[in-house]
C-alpha cells in the first residue's frame, strides 16, 4: 500500500489554512495540518481536521440526474451535457442571453470561477453572474 | 467589500494576518473569531496574552468578549452612533492625527459634521454603552502605536452594511492606523475562495481585476482575448436574479455549488423563485434543498479532487492540489468547458495552470503569478511582475484610490425591531462545530455529534418568562416564517435576543429573516429581525 501525502488548502472559512491529505488505495486516511503553512503554521480547527470525512461520504452526488416529474433519472455525461447545452441555447436564442443567470462559488477554485464568468461572458453573452460574496 | 472599496480603493483586508500579532491594540467587531475563523481567534488571543490590547464590540459575550480589556456591548445594529461617538471623543481630547488627515485622506469636513451629533450622552442613550467605556475604548484605539480593526459579518450583514464598514475605515484614518504594520481595517472572509470569486470576476460588473465592465476599452480588451463580442447591458445580482425569475424575465440559472435556498433569507421566496425558471442546472457534491428543484444536476468535484488556486481574506493566493481523482470523472473546469463548447463557444481543455496564466496576462494584479512559482510560495496580490514579492500590506504610502475618502454618516435604524407580536430579536450566526449551510460538517460523523440539532441561546430572564427550561423545544415565528428548536438559556446573549445559528435545512433560520437588504451592496439584514417564541 503506498501512502500519499497532497499539501492543500482547507474548503472552509477565509482563513486558508494549509492541509495535508495522507491517501492510499484511493481513499482519504486523515487530514493533518501542513507544518510550515502560514497561516495556520501547523494547527487546525476541529472543522479542518475532520474535513475528508464530507470528501468520502455515502450521499455524495456521483452521476448526472435528470428530473422527470417528481422523479430523477441517472443520465450519463455525454447526454447530460448535450441536455444541459440543448436547453441553454434554447432559452438563450428564443429570450435573449440576459434571460439566463448564473450563480458561481466562492467554494470553487480561482480556476473554476474565472471559466464559469468567462462561459457567462462568451458562451451565453450576460454579465448576469454572481456569487455569495453578499451573504 | 463595496463599503471599504468606496473609502480605500480596495475592498480586501488591509494587512495580513501576521500583523495582528505585531499589534498593540485589537479592535475586534462583529466576529465571534474564535468560532467562525478559529486560527484567527488563536491569534488574537496569542496577541492578547503577550501583552496587546483587546477590544470587543459585540452585543454578545463571546468567547473572545469574555477575554477582551474592553467589551462594547452595543444594542444591535447601532454601530454607525458607536463609531460616531467614539470619533466624536478621539476628536475632541485631540487624539486623532491632523497630520496623517491632511497628507492622506479627502472630506474630513463631512466626517466632523456627521460626529457632531453624537456626545457621549446621545451616543449612551443610542447604543446603551456606558460613557466610561466610550472613553476608555477611544483612548485605547486611537492612543496605541499601531492599532488593527478586524470586522466580520456581525458589520456587514445589516441593510446599513456599507455604511457599518465605512465608519470603520473613518475611524482608522481619523487615527492614521492604517498602512503601517499592526494596523488597518481587515475584514474576514467567511468562505475559502469568496475574495477569489471575486478576484476573478464573478460578479455583475467586473471583469477580472476589478476591471469594470462598464468601461468600454476594458470591453475591448476582454473581446479582443476571448475573441467574443462583449455584452453592453449590465448584469444583475443574485438577488435580482430571483426577482427577475420572479418576474419572469430570467427564464434559466446555472448554480455551481450554492445553496441558496438554504442561504438566502426569506427562504419561501428564493424557493418559489427558483420553481420558476424553465431550466435549472445545478453543479454540487451533495444534494441539498437547491438541487431538489433542479431539472438537471450535475454532479461537482469536491477541493480534494481539485487542481488550482484558492485566495484567503489576505489576498494570499495558495495552491490547491488534487489528493484524488474526480469522484464522478469530471473536474469542475471540464464541465464549464464541455458545456462551453456544446454551446458554440469553444473553450478548450486547458489545464488549471494553462487558465491561471490566462488569466493572470488579463489581470494586471495578479500578472506576476503562475502555478510553477505558487509551487514555491504563496503570494499576496498585487503582484504585477515575475519578481515581485507580492503585497501584504496594502495603502502603505498612498492609498489604492490615491486619498482615502471620509464618509460621515448618519444612523439607519434596523429595518423591523421588536413590538408587541414579534418582542425578541432574532440574530444569526456560526455554531462552532458546523459551517455554513452544514451540507459538508453536518456530514462529518465528529462534527455532528457535537450539534446535532438546531438550539437557540436565550437570556434566562426571558425564558422565565415564557415558563422554558434547559432544552426546552420551542418554535422561533417571523412574519416570514417558522422553525422548530430548543432552548438553551445564557446570559451570553442579552436580553430580549435570542441567537440561532443557521446550519440546520430541517430548520431553515433563513424562513425567518427578513429579505431588507443594503442599498450598495445588496447584504442582507440577517444579523436583526423580530420574532416571537412558544412552548412546544
Amino acid at each position: 500500500m503506498t501512502i500519499r501525502h497532497t499539501s492543500t488548502v482547507c474548503p472552509y472559512c477565509g482563513c486558508g489554512c494549509g492541509l495535508t491529505l495522507e491517501t492510499a488505495e484511493g481513499r482519504i486516511l486523515r487530514t493533518i495540518p501542513t507544518a510550515d503553512a502560514p497561516v495556520n503554521q501547523g494547527r487546525l480547527c476541529v472543522k479542518g481536521w475532520n474535513v475528508h470525512d464530507f470528501v468520502q461520504h455515502p450521499d455524495r452526488l456521483t452521476q448526472p440526474l435528470l428530473r422527470e416529474g417528481r422523479e430523477c433519472r441517472p443520465l450519463d455525461w455525454e447526454s447530460a451535457l448535450d441536455h444541459a447545452a440543448r436547453e441553454l441555447c434554447r432559452i438563450r436564442d428564443t429570450y435573449g442571453p440576459d434571460s439566463i443567470g448564473i450563480l458561481t462559488s466562492a467554494r470553487c477554485t480561482n480556476e473554476e470561477n474565472y471559466l464559469l464568468q468567462k462561459f457567462a461572458r462568451c458562451a451565453v453573452g450576460t454579465h448576469n453572474i454572481d456569487h455569495c460574496a453578499r451573504l | 467589500m463595496a463599503g471599504l472599496a468606496t473609502s480605500f480603493g480596495s475592498g480586501a483586508m488591509t494587512n495580513p494576518f501576521d500583523d495582528l500579532e505585531a499589534s498593540d491594540c485589537l479592535l475586534v467587531v462583529g466576529s465571534n473569531t474564535t468560532v467562525a475563523h478559529p486560527m484567527v481567534g488563536m491569534r488574537l488571543m496569542r496577541r492578547k496574552r503577550t501583552g496587546g490590547r483587546l477590544i470587543v464590540v459585540d452585543p454578545r459575550r463571546t468567547t473572545l468578549a469574555e477575554l477582551a480589556d474592553i467589551h462594547l456591548r452595543l444594542r444591535p445594529g447601532t454601530d454607525v452612533p458607536l463609531f460616531n461617538g467614539l470619533m466624536r471623543i478621539i476628536h475632541e481630547s485631540g487624539w486623532h492625527k491632523q497630520d496623517f488627515i491632511e497628507a492622506r485622506t479627502e472630506n474630513f469636513p463631512a466626517l466632523l459634521e456627521a460626529i457632531a451629533p453624537w456626545t457621549p450622552e446621545a451616543t449612551e442613550s443610542v447604543t446603551g454603552v456606558p460613557r466610561d467605556l466610550l472613553f476608555r475604548a477611544a483612548e485605547a484605539y486611537a492612543t496605541a502605536a499601531a492599532s488593527s480593526i478586524i470586522y466580520c459579518l456581525g458589520i456587514t450583514q445589516h441593510r446599513c452594511g456599507v455604511n457599518n464598514v465605512r465608519v470603520l475605515a473613518d475611524l482608522a484614518m481619523l487615527c492614521g492606523q492604517i498602512g503601517r504594520p499592526g494596523t488597518g481595517v481587515n475584514p474576514l472572509r467567511g468562505q475559502n475562495n469568496v475574495q477569489g470569486s471575486c478576484d476573478m470576476g464573478g460578479l455583475p460588473d467586473y471583469y477580472p481585476g476589478y476591471q469594470k465592465v462598464d468601461d468600454p476599452e476594458v470591453r475591448a480588451t476582454f473581446a479582443r482575448a476571448w475573441n467574443r463580442p462583449q455584452p453592453t447591458t449590465p448584469g444583475l445580482t443574485s438577488l435580482e436574479m430571483m426577482e427577475a425569475l420572479h418576474r419572469g424575465s430570467l427564464k434559466a440559472m446555472i448554480i455551481l455549488g450554492e445553496n441558496p435556498v438554504v442561504s438566502d433569507p426569506d427562504a419561501s421566496h428564493v424557493k418559489a423563485a427558483l420553481g420558476k425558471a424553465e431550466f435549472l442546472l445545478c453543479i454540487d457534491i451533495f444534494p441539498t434543498p437547491t438541487t431538489e428543484l433542479a431539472h438537471l444536476t450535475l454532479p461537482g468535484a469536491s477541493f480534494a479532487e481539485s487542481d488550482g488556486t484558492f485566495t484567503n481574506s489576505e489576498r494570499r493566493v495558495q495552491r490547491v492540489r488534487q489528493a484524488l481523482p474526480p469522484l464522478a470523472g469530471r473536474s469542475n473546469s471540464r464541465i464549464i468547458q464541455d458545456l462551453s463548447c456544446r454551446m458554440g463557444y469553444a473553450m478548450p481543455p486547458d489545464s488549471p495552470a494553462a487558465v491561471f496564466d490566462e488569466m493572470c496576462a488579463l489581470t494586471p494584479s495578479l500578472r506576476g503569478m503562475s502555478h510553477t512559482r505558487l509551487d514555491r510560495e504563496s503570494l499576496c496580490w498585487p503582484c504585477p511582475d515575475k519578481d515581485h514579492p507580492g503585497t501584504p500590506m496594502l495603502h502603505k504610502d498612498h492609498f489604492v484610490r490615491g486619498k482615502g475618502l471620509f464618509a460621515g454618516l448618519a444612523h439607519t435604524p434596523p429595518a423591523e425591531l421588536p413590538d408587541a407580536d414579534y418582542p425578541l430579536l432574532l440574530n444569526t450566526g456560526m455554531g462552532h462545530s458546523h459551517y455554513l449551510t452544514g451540507t459538508m460538517t453536518r456530514r462529518c460523523p465528529m462534527l455532528e455529534r457535537e450539534m446535532p440539532h438546531l438550539v437557540a441561546d436565550m437570556h434566562p430572564d426571558d425564558a422565565k418568562a415564557l415558563g422554558l427550561r434547559e432544552g426546552s423545544r420551542i418554535r422561533l415565528n417571523s412574519r416570514r416564517g417558522s422553525v422548530a428548536a430548543r432552548a438553551h438559556l445564557t446570559d451570553t446573549v442579552p436580553q430580549g435576543t435570542v441567537f440561532a445559528p443557521l446550519h440546520f435545512a430541517e430548520a431553515p433560520i433563513n424562513a425567518l429573516t427578513i429579505a431588507e437588504r443594503d442599498p450598495v451592496s445588496k447584504t442582507p439584514e440577517f444579523k436583526i429581525c423580530a420574532v416571537n417564541i412558544e412552548k412546544v
